[in-house]
């Protein structure tokens, strides 16, 4: 019944929630998302071409690549909104994403980060965090669930990292652009997933505020896993991570931001040829 | 701490929202039926059977127009078949009232009337203990809510929305009105079922029956109102009108949409059916053109016309338009069909917010 | 008890007829003519079963002139009123004086019987090939065993294979009662090559050992019917898939022109079904004036109907596309209620126009009657005009979308709005041409349903849940989604008819869609895609 983690400490206690029984991820051989021979493909179109990727629990790592290279379809497919034709996709050693329903994926602990900002537009920026908040979200428990002084808390601190501490009761759809890239960021931490997935995350802010989110990620990393799709190729630098370039479906090249862009095929992947 | 449930429940409802309920429930339980059984017809206060019937009816439509809104208005799902739960309840309580009719039916006979003209000797299983009330409470009850959840439980697990849902209402209800316009189904095909005699012994027509079941009414759209008022304001509500504006972001943080849409679906269902059982023994007859598309689209207009994702608005709705429509069609019976059509065209080019929407601009002008 | 005497003495008689088989002679025998009015019913018998196998057409004018009472005698002699002259029946030579005294001869019910059996025979020998044919499927389920040497007769020396054909199965059906053996396994073996519901009747009863003795016959009668069945079958179901295909292309000019509206363009037009009313009022229209105007060319009011019912329904479609639906676009729920608004105005002025009760729209003669494919199976011709009709619409369609600018212009804005915008095509217009075009479409829809359903103004109600149905199945935006899609539903909706009646039909074809769209949300057709943010 009670609406909110008892102990805000998830990553010792994570209450059964949902349908999902897991009690957590086992992370025990380091690798966190583990995609083998990923294949999507559209009306003969592939999108996804044996695709094989791995990332590490507490890894920041970035996705950069030309359009069309598939980064969103992987997404799709890490979240369960798309169903890959062939391939596996665990997250953890245990768990088997592609048997799992977007809600189920969500609880078992990735969120995700769309292109376009997707937030509750009619909803003020508290409540949005509010109903991303890590709780049971079960239709039965949420007719009867309120706010406990610790949630309150904890929305009250997210508000504060995303800088929207006095814009709580405004309505969602009137921020700007760039607070809304945040206040889709904040839902995320929100939903206390270990494994983050940011489309875009920079698109349409200011430098001040890309330079801000860039410290923010950095601090997540660790503690979280974060898969970043960027095009800025400046931010990326910033972030520091390994950096990851998809091409038609495939990795292309994987390595530090310096070592991929002396990557010859990377350049001509860019460039044309 | 934990507040209670209760506490919880009412204090979903503002003060002045309570005030009002309070000024309306004094008027349908004790001013409206006092003035129609205690004064003399010739009295100039005096309620006619007339004004109680008819404002007994449209309460029952407001609480269909209300059950609409909340899966329309809230979480964004036209159904274009709420005709078919309303008509289901109707058909579940006329059983009972079928059967309360007696022998003094046509043929006097202790089956109903359409049965012995079929030459049925008994009752088909499915009548079996409609001649007990409370029997047919439950069946009110379950029946409409079990279809409706089995039809939205297919439905919203293939992920069925927008208009492809709307159009899909409206094939499920037409197909019922067919199926219901056999003789063979047992519900009195193209008549249905009429001429009722009693409720629990007492004359349908007295006064007195009347006037309870105009207070009955009353006393439905309330309680749908303050359970629409917690449903609406709980965390429940926030995330149905999440999955309306962002569904895949719901389910991206979580929440199982089919779960929520299920139940507001069913619940919306369940309150159809009980309009629909308080109507029937008021209009005296059910059959099953109260299934048929047109009727169902209707309601939508009357929530279009007061205010979608409002409580008060479909109920606004519901009367406004009714009223209308009992005016019109004798005043100008030609004429009605172009003033509804002219009202689904007008209210959805002009009035997106209907008229509470309306009335909030103005106000909101005014002090600007 | 007379019933068996009368037929005992048509049976005798009948033989002897046979034995003195009298060759056709030009003017009538007197005496026989003078036999006819004796007292004698069996004489009278005798001479009437005597003319019925005389092949002489006199002889049919006389028998007929007696059926109808017409047959006098006065004065020994039997005549005929000629206007106000009296005739002699046998040469035709005028009577002069009139008898005084004249009566008619008495027709009692034995020898009407015996007149009209000898009129069928007489007809079997007819000039006409056309009273011919109609004698001989007269014959192909009541004749008895007494025609059965009139029939051996007649196809003798009849000609004409058709006609012989039928005169071969009657002549078997008749000797099925002929009590010997070898004669009804002849006949039997006859009937076998039918494929009619009624000589498989007759055929059953001689499965019984009760009914026939010889077991061989039986053995062959079991054959035969076994045989009959089965092309029986196949002739049934022939019919079925006929009036499914018939059905679908109903359901398919029906939902045309929502495969552009809805399924190109993304409109929910409820007021779909009324545009389809237009269509069918125009026509009715198109034919009152034909009656008015042109009655001599009525039988073609039809073609001229096409194009008028065509930009009678564009013109109203633009008409609303301009003043309502237009401000609409992107908003598919609040399109669905105002378009079902407009059905409703639409309906409520075809009442005020024409009358709230259904109008009269006659088929032309050139599409009534209908063509026999096989035994049991006709085609009736509105049907295949509607087929064809169905074609024509679709090839049309197929060229204005594929092959012109507009459709290009169509094609590009349904794509991409704005890009579309930005090379200079006129996105509005394009918008107001394109469901003038679906429209139109449903015009001609409505000159289809006007042949072969009421026009009334509550018409187009009925058509939109299946108009819809047939794209959504389909597949949105897939012509040829929704040329399958309806015929499928025809076809299946006529079979579950035959099995299960109309409306337990309809029902399950309702939850047979209900249910595949559950399976397949995008419809037959379908292309998967990557699919952006709703």
């Amino acid at each position: 019944m009670n609406a909110t983690v008892e102990n805000p400490n998830w990553e010792v206690s994570v209450p059964a929630i949902g349908h999902v029984l897991q009690p957590g991820v086992d992370t025990s051989h380091k690798v966190i998302l583990y995609l083998e021979d990923i294949s999507v493909s559209f009306d003969g179109f592939k999108a996804l071409n044996n695709l094989t990727l791995a990332i590490d629990a507490g890894e920041l790592r970035c996705i950069i690549g030309p359009n069309g290279a598939g980064k969103t379809t992987m997404m799709d497919v890490i979240t369960g909104k798309t169903r890959p034709d062939s391939g596996t996709c665990f997250f953890g050693q245990t768990i088997d994403l592609t048997r799992m329903t977007e809600p189920q994926i969500a609880h078992a602990g990735i969120g995700r980060k769309f292109q376009k900002p997707t937030i509750f537009e009619n909803h003020t920026v508290f409540e949005n965090l509010e109903l991303a908040m890590k709780t049971d979200k079960r239709a039965w428990t949420s007719l009867f669930a309120w706010l406990s002084s610790e949630g309150r808390d904890r929305i009250s601190d997210t508000l504060k990292l995303i800088r929207l501490d006095h814009q709580a009761e405004r309505q969602a759809g009137l921020l700007s652009h760039g607070q809304k890239q945040w206040l889709e960021i904040g839902m995320l931490l929100m939903q206390e997933p270990q494994l983050l997935l940011l489309d875009e995350p920079v698109a349409g802010m200011t430098d001040d505020e890309t330079e801000r989110t860039g410290e923010l990620f950095k601090s997540l990393a660790g503690k979280h896993s974060l898969v970043v799709v960027e095009h800025d190729m400046a931010f990326i630098e910033q972030l520091g991570g390994k950096v990851t370039v998809l091409h038609e479906g495939s990795v292309l090249a994987e390595g530090d931001l310096a070592t991929v862009q002396a990557d010859e095929r990377v350049v001509e992947v860019y460039l044309g040829r | 701490m934990r507040t209670p449930f209760i506490i919880r429940f009412l204090n979903a409802t503002p003060r002045a929202g309570w005030i009002a309920l309070g000024v309306f429930a004094a008027l349908t339980l004790v001013v409206m039926p006092a003035l129609h059984l205690l004064l003399p017809e010739s009295s100039p206060f005096h309620v006619s059977t007339y004004v109680i019937t008819l404002s007994g009816k449209i309460m029952c439509y407001a609480i269909v127009a209300v059950a609409m809104d909340l899966i329309w208005g809230y979480a964004g799902i036209l159904s274009l078949g709420h005709g078919l739960f309303f008509a289901l309840g109707g058909y579940a309580f006329g059983m009972y009232l079928m059967r309360e009719i007696g022998t003094d039916g046509s043929y006097q006979s202790h089956l109903p009337d359409f049965m012995v003209f079929l030459d049925w000797k008994e009752l088909p299983w499915y009548w079996a203990g409609s001649d007990s009330m409370l029997w047919a409470i439950l069946l009110v009850l379950t029946v409409p809510a079990l279809v409706a959840y089995i039809f939205g439980y297919f439905a919203f697990r293939s992920r069925i929305k927008g208009v492809y849902f709307s159009i899909i209402t409206q094939a499920m209800t037409f197909a019922a009105m067919l199926f219901f316009f056999r003789n063979e189904t047992g519900f009195g095909g193209n008549n249905g079922f009429t001429d009722f005699k009693r409720i629990l012994g007492h004359d349908i027509t007295s006064p007195e029956m009347r006037a309870t079941l105009f207070a009955l009414s009353a006393l439905a759209l309330m309680l749908t109102l303050l359970a629409g008022r917690y449903l609406v304001t709980s965390k429940f509500g926030r995330v149905l009108t999440a999955i309306r504006d962002a569904e895949s972001r719901v389910m991206f943080i979580g929440y199982n949409p089919l779960h929520y849409k299920l139940f507001i679906w069913t619940f919306s269902a369940m309150l159809c059916a009980i309009a629909g059982a308080l109507y029937v023994p008021q209009v005296g007859i059910i059959n099953p053109g109260e299934m048929s598309p047109a009727n169902s689209i209707e309601i939508a207009i009357w929530v279009a016309v007061g205010g979608r994702g409002t409580l008060i608005g479909p109920v606004i709705g519901a009367g406004l338009v009714n009223l209308f429509k009992s005016y019109f069609t004798v005043a100008f019976p030609e004429y009605w069909l172009f003033f509804l059509g002219a009202l689904f065209v007008g209210v959805t080019l002009w009035l997106p917010e209907g008229v509470t929407g309306l009335w909030k601009r103005l106000k909101a002008r005014r002090t600007a | 008890m007379t019933e068996i005497t009368h037929t005992m003495t048509r049976y005798l008689l009948s033989l002897l007829l046979c034995l003195f088989a009298v060759p056709a002679f030009a003017a009538l025998d007197p005496a026989l003519v003078r036999q006819l009015a004796d007292e004698d019913s069996d004489i009278k018998i005798a001479a009437i079963q005597q003319f019925g196998a005389s092949a002489d057409p006199e002889a049919g004018r006389l028998l007929k002139a007696m059926a109808d009472d017409e047959l006098l005698v006065g004065d020994d002699t039997v005549f005929r009123f000629d206007g106000e002259q009296a005739r002699d029946a046998a040469s035709g030579a005028l009577i002069e004086p009139v008898p005084e005294a004249y009566e008619s001869i008495t027709v009692n019910n034995r020898i009407r019987a015996a007149l009209s059996n000898a009129l069928a025979a007489l007809k079997l020998f007819d000039a006409d090939r056309g009273v011919r044919l109609t004698a001989a499927k007269e014959l192909q389920s009541n004749a008895g065993l007494e025609v059965a040497p009139i029939l051996a007769r007649a196809m003798d020396k009849e000609s004409d294979s058709e006609i012989q054909a039928l005169l071969r199965q009657a002549h078997a059906l008749a000797n099925l009662g002929n009590p010997d053996a070898a004669a009804r396994l002849a006949a039997v073996d006859v009937l076998s090559d039918s494929a009619s519901a009624a000589t498989r009747g007759l055929l059953l009863p001689l499965l019984e050992t009760a009914n026939e003795p010889d077991a061989t016959v039986r053995a062959a009668a079991a054959q035969a019917v076994k045989e009959i069945e089965s092309r029986l079958a196949i002739g049934e179901t022939l019919a079925k898939m006929f009036t499914g295909i018939s059905l679908g292309s109903i359901l398919l000019l029906a939902a045309l022109g929502l495969a552009i509206t809805y399924g190109v363009m993304g409109v929910i037009n409820m007021a779909h079904g009324e545009l389809l009313m237009v269509g069918a009022y125009a026509t009715f229209f198109v034919q009152t004036l034909f009656r008015a105007w042109l009655p001599d060319y009525l039988d073609w009011y039809l073609l001229a109907a096409v194009p008028v019912a065509f930009f009678a329904a564009a013109l109203v479609g633009m008409l609303l596309e301009r003043t309502v639906i237009r401000r609409l676009y992107g908003r598919p729920l609040e399109t669905l209620l105002a378009t079902w608004g407009l059905s409703l105005v639409l309906i409520q002025a075809a009442r005020v126009l024409f009358g709230a009760q259904n109008v009269e729209v006659a088929n032309p003669v050139w599409m009534s009657g209908g063509v026999e494919i096989m035994a049991g199976l006709v085609l009736p011709w509105n049907r295949i005009v509607i087929v064809g009709f169905t074609l024509f619409v679709l090839a049309l369609m197929w060229v204005l979308m594929q092959k012109t600018r507009l459709g290009l212009f169509v094609r590009a804005v349904t794509q991409n709005r704005p890009m579309a915008g930005c090379v200079g095509v006129p996105t509005g217009r394009v918008d107001t041409l394109a469901f003038g075009l679906g429209a139109g479409i449903a015009g001609l829809g409505g000159v289809a349903l006007s042949q072969i359903t009421n026009v009334g103004p509550d018409m187009g109600q009925g058509y939109i849940v299946d108009s819809f149905l047939v794209v959504v199945l389909g597949g949105v935006g897939q012509l040829a989604g929704a040329v399958w899609a309806a015929l499928g539903l025809g076809i299946v909706t006529k079979f579950l008819e035959g099995w299960w009646g109309a409306v337990i039909a309809k029902i399950v074809v309702l939850v047979i869609v209900i249910i595949f769209i559950q399976k397949r949300p995008q419809g037959l057709f379908a292309l998967k895609g990557r699919f952006v943010e709703n």
